[in-house]
């Protein structure tokens, strides 16, 4: 059946950005595992870890956080998950950690490989769990593991005694890189990425800012896909052709009125929390079906890495979402909500997160008491696919909508 | 004109039908939900104390759990705005519902007009519903209506404070070996539900007045437990139960209009 149904598909078109972002994507891992057959040390990282630094290197990285999302979406979770509840690890720890923990001593998974590490680069502007994930792998597999520390800020800038702490340690680590795996690091180099990295970002804010049309120019599930690449490869020239091609056709399609939300949008949302990976058919489709659209998330705003200068980088790490401030973060909600004339939010309560989840009570209490919008959360999981119910979210998407339907009713 | 609200719950089966949107003429409970004989015998029941056959209904509307099986019509709404809609029709101008079904537990907030504004619902275990009741009731071997008289006679409720059923149930399995009360066990358990739902409600706002539907609004326990936790009246009707079914055809007959 699913074989029928790709026949009729026709072939993707390798000038649009869809392709083209797919294949930087999975070009990622087969550069990675190239540059392991040549004999030549490859790296686990951390999501928000300063890309910069292995980029300007020349070192092949790979983001166990992305290669988990992938085993998830392809059904693998539930099994790696087991493996490491097996070894140990509770069920209570995230569940991109406890995949990737069983990967690294599976070393292999058919959802998606990646090739074995020689150091880990951790990063815990992310979370702290993020750092005791990353001591297992580095002691399980006996590499070194650098570390760059990026206290959670209470402040809407960035101290000068934060940035200091911060600029050492990025230098520290570009300095014990540079022993381990003797490439060295170039200005010229690093100038180089900045600036890919800065096109990259702006074509990315402008694409996702296509939603303030109505309708969307897009789904927002694209984005979900999209921002693997800016993660991963933001620095990259192809990143930003890929990006700026991303959005020269949602500005097209806003031209000629159509949309990749392959149904009427009746209503536009923002979606709150990471995707449920393994039940991404089911959570899209909720959606789609009911005539509504996510046109935002976070991840529109997250990405926007623009600087001019090495310290500008390392305050634009010192503001990643998960480390700054509740206000702050609901501040930077309500402008995607406003901007993009978002009429409900919705919650994925996310068992694995306990850094975002926890507070998404308070903060999307107040989002919609700022933005006057009805606000549903639903139990799920990342990449575990225990922890969800598709009645449950079924209801609570049902009642945002009506709630959303007699709003537009009442005008 | 008659319309009809169905309610396929996870426990049982609801029927109600209205005249014209207002009067309430009929209502009927089967027990058995979703993928059991429940909504047939439920339908059959309603329709034949209404004297009426399917073909005499001008729109049925399904709503809750099973509300995407219903054979008899596709139209379907939330078991939150069926709630909604038939509790501002049953208690004009309440502002709060709260709804403590089978397996579920609901905090609705309306407006003046029994529009819903905004809803909370528990997350997915088990504990603060119907479901909790029925495991507890099945541990102190009595039967799950016994659970709120008993609350009410009891003069120390004892504390069973997990926020886990399962946890719950060993935590009342070692209170009955250690010899406490019956009574007093059981409103500990009705305590307990309580004290989840109003944490609910709270972090809803709780605006008064307040109303109870669903089956565990029978149980007075419960209400007397939630009263004292909100500090405040809780309203509850015979129909408590029925509330989503009446919702439903209330539902049916606007979308009519
Ligand atoms: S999902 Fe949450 S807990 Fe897991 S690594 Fe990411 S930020 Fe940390």
């Amino acid at each position: 059946m699913a074989e029928e149904i790709k026949k009729h598909r026709p072939p993707p078109d390798p000038n649009s950005a869809k392709y083209k972002l797919g294949q930087i994507a999975a070009k990622a891992y087969s550069d990675a595992q190239a540059a392991k057959d040549r004999g030549e040390p490859v790296g686990w990282c951390a999501s928000n870890f300063p890309v910069e630094i292995p980029e300007t290197l020349g070192l092949a990285v790979v983001y166990p956080e992305n290669q988990a999302a992938g085993i998830a979406a392809r059904g693998g979770g539930a099994r790696l998950c087991e493996e490491a509840e097996g070894d140990g690890y509770s069920n209570d720890i995230c569940a991109y950690a406890r995949i990737s923990l069983a990967y690294a001593k599976l070393k292999s998974a058919p959802e998606q490989d990646v090739p074995m590490p020689d150091f880990v680069l951790c990063c815990n502007n992310i979370c702290n769990c993020m750092i005791k994930w990353y001591e297992n792998l580095a002691r399980e597999l006996n590499i070194p593991m650098i570390m760059i520390d990026i206290p959670f800020n209470p402040d809407y800038e960035v101290s000068d005694e934060q940035l200091a702490y911060v600029r050492a340690q990025f230098w520290d680590a570009i300095h014990q890189l540079e022993k381990l795996t003797g490439k060295k690091w170039s200005d010229e180099k690093y100038k180089e990425v900045m600036e890919y990295s800065g096109r990259t970002s702006r074509a990315w804010l402008a694409a996702t800012a296509t939603a303030r049309y109505t309708p969307s120019p897009f789904n927002g599930f694209d984005l979900l896909n999209h921002m693997a690449v800016m993660v991963t490869a933001r620095g990259k020239k192809e990143a930003a052709e890929a990006m700026e091609t991303l959005l020269k056709e949602y500005e097209d399609n806003h031209e000629k009125g159509v949309s990749t939300f392959r149904a009427e949008e009746k209503y536009r949302i923002m979606f709150e929390g990471i995707a449920c990976w393994p039940w991404l058919r089911v959570t899209s489709t909720g959606l789609k079906s009911r005539g509504i659209n996510m046109v935002t998330t976070i991840y529109a705003d997250a990405f926007g890495f623009i600087y001019k200068d090495f310290d500008d980088m390392c305050r634009a790490y010192c503001k990643v979402p998960n480390a700054i401030n509740l206000e702050f973060s609901r501040d930077k909600r309500v402008k995607l909500c406003k901007d993009n004339h978002v009429e409900g939010l919705l919650v994925h309560t996310n068992r694995s997160c306990k850094l975002w989840s926890g507070f998404m009570y308070e903060m999307s209490r107040q989002i919609g008491e700022a933005c006057d919008i009805p606000v549903a959360s639903f139990d799920g999981d990342q990449a575990d696919p225990r922890n969800f119910s598709e009645a449950q979210y079924d209801t609570r998407v049902q009642g945002l909508m009506e709630i959303m339907e007699a709003n537009k009713e009442v005008g | 004109m008659f319309t009809l609200g169905v309610d396929i719950g996870s426990t049982t089966s609801k029927c109600a039908v209205l005249e014209d949107g207002a009067s309430l003429t009929v209502t009927s409970i089967a027990v058995g939900g979703m993928g059991t004989r429940g909504p047939q015998e439920a339908l059959d029941a309603v329709l034949a104390q209404a004297g009426l056959t399917l073909n005499d209904i001008a729109s049925v509307v399904a709503t809750g759990y099973g509300r995407a099986r219903c054979p008899w019509t596709e139209l379907q709404a939330s078991e939150l705005t069926c709630h909604a809609l038939g509790a501002h029709m049953v208690f004009p101008g309440v502002r709060t519902v709260i709804d403590i079904g089978g397996q579920d537990a609901k905090v609705i907030a309306l407006n003046g007009q029994g529009r819903m504004k905004s809803f909370l619902m528990n997350d997915k275990c088990a504990a603060g519903t119907g479901r909790f009741l029925d495991v507890m009731a099945s541990v102190l071997q009595i039967p799950v209506e016994e659970l709120g008289r008993r609350a009410l006679r009891s003069e120390h409720p004892s504390a069973v404070s997990s926020t886990c059923t399962v946890f719950a149930e060993s935590e009342v399995i070692s209170q009955l070996a250690n010899g406490v009360d019956l009574d007093d066990l059981a409103a500990g358990i009705c305590a307990s539900v309580a004290a989840r739902t109003a944490a609910l409600a709270k972090r809803l706002g709780v605006v008064p007045p307040l109303c109870m539907s669903g089956g565990v609004a029978r149980n007075a326990g419960v209400r007397a437990a939630l009263e004292s936790a909100l500090g405040a009246p809780v309203l509850t009707s015979e129909l408590a139960q029925l509330l989503g079914a009446v919702g439903a055809a209330l539902y049916a007959y606007r979308k009519q209009h």
